[in-house]
């Protein structure tokens, strides 16, 4: 069974070479192509990383000793809240739809997504939102201080630059609902023929969950912030208890939007590391249906937890019994793919390269935010560690070892298919272990801070905290520092096209379509006949 | 799967949605201006929603024009049904949003206020029964009775269902003279909908003292309603384009997903209603 498609130019004899589009800005800004629309979010996603990245640091400055030294109080709650949102919302929630632009159709062997525009806009919107938070910066007030949670009745108090950070989430949620239409579509309609979906490479799978997540959480997350908007400027008393209304109730619908979005920035990255461990094990993925079984669970818990965020807020004992036992629970399928990982490595013809680095460093570095997670769902022990550096800790430990470390894997593993040049691997190494080490001088003590009852998001500290601060500041500028080595590494296989010329299969244990199907770099338009796949 | 199935359609590049982006920034520029006293931001919002009208627009007519000339087969047709699906279902999760600020207020916090803590600390004279505008709210108001205006729409979107339903069967039959007469029924039925709740509205503002302000209950009753009237006018202006498109020669009897995709929309956004009627106005 072969498949046609229309490509872009049909119909003008001239352009009829199947990978034509307009040359210059406007092939980016008007192209309906899956590739150029992954690598516009990638690249828009790091520079969210780096932006984020300077909000942390400067934040780590402030911290370096006790006392206030360079910023004001005032402008250090402005830092937090929008580190927070940038990171989540421009750098590590776009990576990944980056990743499943480029990835979904050539792994599911499809000619492109199902709606090329409207992932051509999903992408545009995104810059128009990072906008209206840069902007946020600089309007009487400045940007949102209320923590990139937005608790009412902050939120429902601070100026205008809180108005900007509402109508720049809106706009990424609406960015975001659009893509995952659009990839769930994709993943269920465009699949070559013979690729049921038991026979999905992981990474889709696990997108499809993801997507699923997405259209489910981020209207209930629009639902929040318009609440915030009305109460804000007409009238409205969702969050005052003079009206009637509750400030909890807005902790109650942003954590039913917010605990299922930690998943959204997890699911993905479990997909990757599910390609690249098998690929330098030479091994197929161990309990393959067991992955995707685990995956859908802890897609369907994540709707039941939301309020182990809130057990320091009132709530009847029976309430955060349930909670504390529904979230150990996610314990159980999050482990199943830990030692599913483990088991895939298990007497594999193992190797190292970097993306592999990666996956092993996630797997160590993720598993004990992992743990410590487990520790947090323990309701009495919550209790002491809400709101202390512990927490901190605990969600870098998953976000940055975990999500960005998968982003790192997945881009030294694709980036071959993509640029159609080899990275250089010592290079890449240095990368990893650099950033291994910086990542655990960083955000270890701060295990030991939260412990010792050292609150977050305050810009000042008691004396005693001042050593395993200090430490952290200078793991965080070692940290930043060798992102830049990571920009040097991409660049050189991307724009500026050195290393040496990538095979179509450079890695001899990695099976799937793109790799066994297309040459590298992947050309423009690929799958113009779907493979069958046995 | 027939050979047609497998032409996918890849449209060409596009400059509409970059036109879309701008004009959700000046939308949102525009906003932040106006409700934060600077009156000017009003023509941000205007020029936004003129470009994000344009935008979609011609959009849409490159879609109509792509489906018209028959560039979409089985499996486009596929994806639009999925698409069209996902997309009511993240409606159906905004809703839930409003509903569940809804249950949360007449369950959870109402109640609390009234409750004994509250009374002895802070509002000794609040009972917290439902409907309520909270302790704080001083005024007299009258909740909206539900056996009035909002049954009579209760039955004007029930029947409008009915009407698109036969519509749909006409557009099946081949019988375009039925599909017009009875889409042009349901959207008067539409219309006459939102005549009725802005009847509503006024009624409320200037009769039953009833405001957006009006604590959670006014809060809850304009805010759910409202962005269901919304909808409905959304629905009401796809129904119009589809009598438009049925009266230029659009649609075959097996090739219609855009009429079925609005009446879908259209039977959500009655779905919608039900759930007001029975949780808002009358329970």
């Amino acid at each position: 069974m072969s498949a046609v498609i229309d490509t872009p130019g049909h119909g003008h004899a001239d352009q009829d070479d199947h990978a034509y589009h307009p040359s210059g800005l406007m092939r980016w800004v008007t192209t309906t192509n899956h590739k150029d629309i992954g690598t516009m979010y990638l690249w828009f996603s790091f520079t969210m990383l780096l932006i984020g990245g300077v909000l942390a640091l400067t934040i780590r400055s402030e911290l370096f000793e006790p006392g206030m030294q360079i910023v004001n109080p005032e402008f250090f709650n402005q830092l937090t809240t929008m580190h927070g949102i940038i990171m989540v919302f421009g750098a590590i929630m776009p990576a990944f739809v980056g990743f499943a632009n480029w990835q979904i159709p050539l792994m599911i062997g499809a000619p492109d997504m199902a709606f090329a525009r409207m992932n051509n806009w999903s992408f545009w919107l995104l810059p128009v939102a990072a906008s209206l938070l840069v902007i946020s910066f600089f309007v009487p007030g400045g940007a949102p201080a209320a923590g990139w949670t937005l608790y009412a009745p902050l939120s429902t108090q601070m100026g205008p630059g809180m108005d900007l950070g509402i109508f720049a989430l809106h706009i990424m949620g609406a960015s975001s609902i659009m893509g995952s239409i659009n990839i769930i579509t994709t993943i269920l309609n465009m699949r070559a023929p013979g690729m049921t979906l038991m026979k999905m490479p992981m990474f889709v799978w696990t997108w499809l969950i993801t997507a699923y997540l997405l259209i489910a959480v981020m209207p209930v997350l629009a639902g929040a912030i318009t609440m915030v908007l009305a109460d804000r400027h007409f009238g409205t008393s969702f969050f005052n208890a003079a009206g009637g209304g509750d400030p909890v109730m807005f902790q109650h619908i942003f954590w039913f939007f917010g605990h299922p979005e930690v998943y959204i920035m997890i699911l993905p990255a479990f997909g990757i590391i599910s390609q690249v461990i098998p690929a330098f094990a030479r091994k197929p993925l161990f309990g393959y249906a067991s992955m995707v079984y685990a995956t859908s669970s802890i897609a369907i818990l994540s709707f039941i937890v939301w309020a182990h965020h809130m057990f320091t807020v009132v709530m009847p004992t029976a309430g955060l019994l349930f909670f504390m036992y529904a979230t150990m629970l996610i314990a159980v399928p999050t482990g199943v793919k830990v030692f599913n990982w483990l088991a895939t490595m298990w007497k594999g013809s193992m190797t190292f390269e970097t993306p592999m680095l990666f996956a092993v460093g996630f797997l160590f570095v993720f598993t004990m935010g992992g743990f410590t997670g487990l520790m947090l769902a323990i309701m009495p022990v919550d209790v002491q560690l809400q709101d202390t550096y512990y927490v901190v800790a605990h969600f870098h430990y998953v976000l940055v070892a975990g999500s960005l470390f998968a982003i790192f894997a997945g881009t030294y593993f694709w980036i071959p298919k993509w640029t159609g040049r080899m990275y250089d691997e010592t290079l890449g190494k240095w990368h990893f272990w650099l950033s291994l080490v910086f990542f655990n001088i960083t955000f270890f003590p701060m295990h030991f801070l939260g412990l010792a009852g050292m609150p977050r998001r305050i810009p000042d500290y008691a004396a005693q905290f001042t050593g395993f601060n200090e430490i952290a500041t200078i793991g965080a500028f070692g940290f930043g520092l060798s992102q830049l080595l990571f920009l040097y590494i991409v660049l050189k296989c991307g724009p500026l096209g050195k290393g040496e010329k990538a095979p179509a299969r450079p890695w001899e244990g990695a099976d799937t379509l793109e790799w066994t199907h297309l040459p590298s770099p992947a050309p423009y338009h690929s799958f113009h006949d779907q493979p069958e796949v046995k | 799967m027939s050979d047609h199935a497998q032409h996918y359609f890849v449209p060409q590049p596009s400059h509409w949605m970059i036109i879309g982006s701008f004009a959700l920034l000046f939308m949102a520029g525009g906003a932040v201006m106006w409700f934060n006293g600077a009156d000017v931001g009003r023509y941000g919002v205007l020029a936004g929603f003129v470009l994000l009208v344009f935008m979609m627009f011609r959009w849409f007519g490159d879609v109509v024009r792509e489906s018209e000339s028959g560039k979409y087969g089985k499996r486009e047709d596929v994806s639009f049904r999925w698409g069209m699906s996902w997309f009511i279902f993240s409606e159906v999760m905004f809703f839930a949003a409003f509903f569940g600020a809804l249950f949360y207020a007449r369950v959870l916090s109402v109640p609390d206020l009234g409750g004994l803590t509250s009374r002895e600390l802070l509002w000794p004279d609040f009972s917290g029964q439902w409907p309520s505008a909270g302790p704080g709210f001083q005024d007299q108001f009258t909740p909206m009775a539900a056996w009035g205006v909002p049954a009579l729409n209760t039955l004007l979107l029930l029947t409008s269902g009915v009407t698109l339903t036969i519509a749909h069967f006409g557009m099946v039959e081949g019988n375009r003279a039925k599909l017009k007469l009875w889409l042009f029924l349901t959207i008067a039925l539409g219309v006459t909908f939102l005549g009725f709740q802005i009847y509503e509205y006024s009624h409320a503002y200037s009769e039953l003292n009833l405001k957006l302000s009006t604590g959670i209950y006014g809060t809850t009753f304009f805010m759910l309603t409202g962005f269901h009237g919304f909808h409905v006018t959304i629905g009401v202006i796809m129904l119009t384009t589809m009598l438009f498109r049925s009266i230029a020669g659009h649609f075959k009897p097996d090739h219609h997903f855009a009429f079925e995709a609005v009446a879908w929309y259209w039977h959500f956004v009655d779905v919608v209603w039900l759930l007001l009627f029975i949780f808002v106005y009358w329970v």
